[in-house]
């Protein structure tokens, strides 16, 4: 491999990886809490893609403000789904909130489906006839640089940046730290617990959906099912990491990436295969080392 | 009073025997009077009954969370699907890239096709199982749904074997009322006395606790895996019934992915996790629901008002019902009792004994 294209994969994988990161926090924030995968987070991801392209499709908003609108809506998406589905069950078998996460998943995807149609659409509209910005590249020796790629990574980094700030250096953050190490204490503390569960799963869904804007102006193809495999993956991320730890997710989102731009590109007969890795990888690191990367080890008691 | 709890183990069989021949007897006249539509849709009950039954062994009754029966319902549906093609079949329909000649000539009946279905199933289940079962919990289910995953893309790329996306087309309809409610009546006969044996005792101590249960002395992973193992061999069965009941299957996400677990979760859901019967119950409400919300992907009339066909109407819906269970009704139809003569009997009677006293 010659060092352009090194370089030219050391981007995209760093580029995925971000991508992949900023879902993956969403998920170990909830599981960090709730002991609660999730499941329906790819799909608010999603969604968040079907928010921005709609309100300039529809409201004919301008590109930030229509982005800032599909972030905030999917915050209060996340925000709702947790108190109609997730709330009732607080007290109930931990699987149970795991079926009704995956009945959420299927709803989401349904829902769009019905109102949005099953066929696939171009984010590519979104942009009309700004879109070719999304091919400008600059050039580092022979390797090309997307702007597009520059973009992802340095919203990446404030998004991951002003999450840090929120979970080390608020009064929320320092409740959410508290509630996922003990719940009754939190609440006897004076701590409105399921508001800032709320407000984790909005912190965590305005991620996904940031994820999810910059995903589409990757991949612009997008239809009702475009979250499944992204979250799926980000949820390996999570555990690659540590289910639990933030910097874990966010370590375990850049790592993955990076594994898959690079074995599709050293060995590029695999690259049907590339949506099979991830699993492999989760299955070795729950047998060598479940806890992840950077997780707390959980024991199991009787 | 002097009434006795339970009835005989003679008097059980004998109800039991009863009951079947009631049944075939139904299933007659299913045959001679209802419609092409309606026999398809009977048939898919059952097809649906072994699916629920078997992904319940595993997840109700043993009390793994497994997201994989698609999985294993895919491997049962294309290893049946070849056998019964003809060889000049599958001659024309791999236009990809040609079938590897050793399966094209490979042929066979529709029992042995389905039992070879079952038999590669189960041995999915088993390498899937060996590495996923020695994880817990959640861990267990979206490493499950990972592996189902996996062997869909292995379906989609494999295209010498599996023609690819395309699928394979021009499977022969042979699953008819005795095929598919045969192979029901042989899943409930084995998995019930499964569950009614020693082992499956175990296996239930294991769904309880599974740290109390290795204090026992019950070789947990042992158990395990031949729980996910048989659950693999009938998931393969129903996916030969559903392969010959639908004349075509391909490996997208939406027929032989992770939607079909999905649905078999719902019907476990609906029927009660851990119960055989809920399951089977389960099932038919899920394929008579499904059937009947299919009138809201067509035109319909709404209080007056004409409304178009919307689509994916219906799994919208029943993506609603499922969440609502899940949130007001957890134990759905059956809970963990199941629908035996025994307890027939006890509601019966206990009930009246309440009236006297």
């Amino acid at each position: 491999m010659t060092a352009t294209l090194v370089l030219q994969n050391i981007f995209n994988g760093i580029m995925l990886g971000g991508l992949y990161a900023l879902i993956a926090v969403g998920y170990t924030m909830v599981y960090g809490i709730l002991r609660l995968i999730n499941f329906a987070h790819g799909d608010i991801m999603m969604m968040g893609i079907y928010f921005a392209f709609y309100a300039v499709a529809l409201l004919s908003l301008p590109i930030w403000l229509a982005f800032i609108v599909a972030i905030l809506g999917s915050a209060l998406l996340g925000f709702l789904i947790d108190r109609v589905a997730y709330k009732p069950l607080r007290n109930a078998p931990r699987i149970s909130a795991l079926i009704t996460a995956i009945g959420m998943s299927f709803f989401l995807e349904s829902f769009a489906v019905v109102v949005f149609g099953a066929n696939y659409k171009s984010f590519l509209k979104v942009f009309g006839e700004h879109k070719e910005i999304l091919r400008k590249y600059i050039l580092i020796g022979n390797a090309r640089l997307p702007v597009l790629t520059i973009l992802v990574i340095s919203i990446t980094a404030l998004s991951l940046l002003f999450l840090f700030w929120i979970v080390y250096k608020t009064k929320i953050g320092m409740a959410m730290r508290a509630i996922s190490s003990d719940i009754p204490t939190t609440a006897l503390m004076g701590v409105n617990v399921d508001m800032v569960i709320g407000f984790t799963f909005a912190l965590g869904s305005a991620l996904a959906a940031i994820s999810g804007i910059m995903w589409a102006m990757r991949y612009p193809n997008f239809f009702p099912y475009t979250g499944f495999m992204p979250g799926l993956k980000a949820f390996i991320a999570a555990v690659f990491g540590g289910i639990g730890s933030i910097p874990g997710a966010v370590l375990g989102g850049f790592l993955l990436g990076m594994i898959e731009i690079l074995t599709v590109s050293l060995v590029p007969q695999v690259m049907e295969y590339k949506d099979a890795f991830a699993f492999v990888i989760l299955i070795i690191v729950l047998l060598v080392k479940p806890s992840g990367l950077m997780g707390q080890k959980m024991i199991e008691k009787v | 009073m002097g009434m006795k709890k339970k009835l005989s183990a003679k008097a059980n069989f004998f109800l039991t025997v009863i009951f079947v021949i009631f049944v075939i007897f139904l299933l007659h006249l299913a045959n001679v009077y209802m419609n092409a539509y309606q026999l398809k849709i009977l048939n898919l009950m059952a097809i649906y009954g072994i699916m629920a039954v078997s992904l319940n062994l595993i997840n109700g009754i043993t009390g793994i969370f497994s997201l994989g029966h698609a999985g294993f319902i895919l491997v049962g549906a294309y290893t049946a699907a070849l056998l019964t093609l003809t060889p000049e079949q599958k001659e024309i329909s791999f236009i990809i890239e040609p079938i590897i000649p050793f399966l094209k000539n490979l042929h066979t009946n529709f029992f042995f096709a389905t039992l070879a279905g079952g038999v590669l199933a189960a041995f999915a289940a088993f390498l899937v199982g060996w590495p996923v079962l020695r994880l817990a919990g959640d861990y267990l289910a979206i490493a499950s749904l990972g592996f189902a995953e996996v062997i869909r893309i292995l379906a989609l790329n494999l295209r010498s074997v599996t023609n690819g996306a395309l699928g394979l087309k021009g499977i022969p309809e042979y699953t008819n009322t005795w095929w598919a409610w045969g192979w029901l009546f042989v899943t409930v006969l084995f998995i019930g006395s499964l569950v009614n044996s020693s082992y499956g005792r175990a296996l239930k101590a294991i769904r309880e606790d599974r740290i109390a249960a290795e204090e026992m002395g019950i070789n947990v992973f042992k158990h395990q895996l031949l729980s996910f193992v048989i659950g693999g061999f009938f998931a393969g069965i129903s996916g030969s019934l559903y392969a010959h009941w639908l004349t075509t299957i391909d490996p997208r996400i939406t027929t032989l992915g992770p939607m079909l677990t999905f649905y078999v979760l719902i019907m476990i859901v609906l029927g009660g996790l851990g119960s055989i019967t809920g399951s089977i119950l389960g099932a038919m409400i899920f394929a008579i629901l499904f059937e009947w919300f299919r009138r809201f992907e067509e035109p319909f009339t709404f209080f007056g008002i004409e409304v178009p066909g919307i689509k994916g109407m219906r799994i919208l819906i029943i993506s609603v019902i499922f969440i609502l269970v899940m949130i007001f009704w957890q134990r759905g139809l059956m809970g963990r009792t199941e629908l035996t003569w025994n307890n027939l009997y006890r509601w019966i009677f206990a009930r009246r004994g309440g009236e006297k006293s």
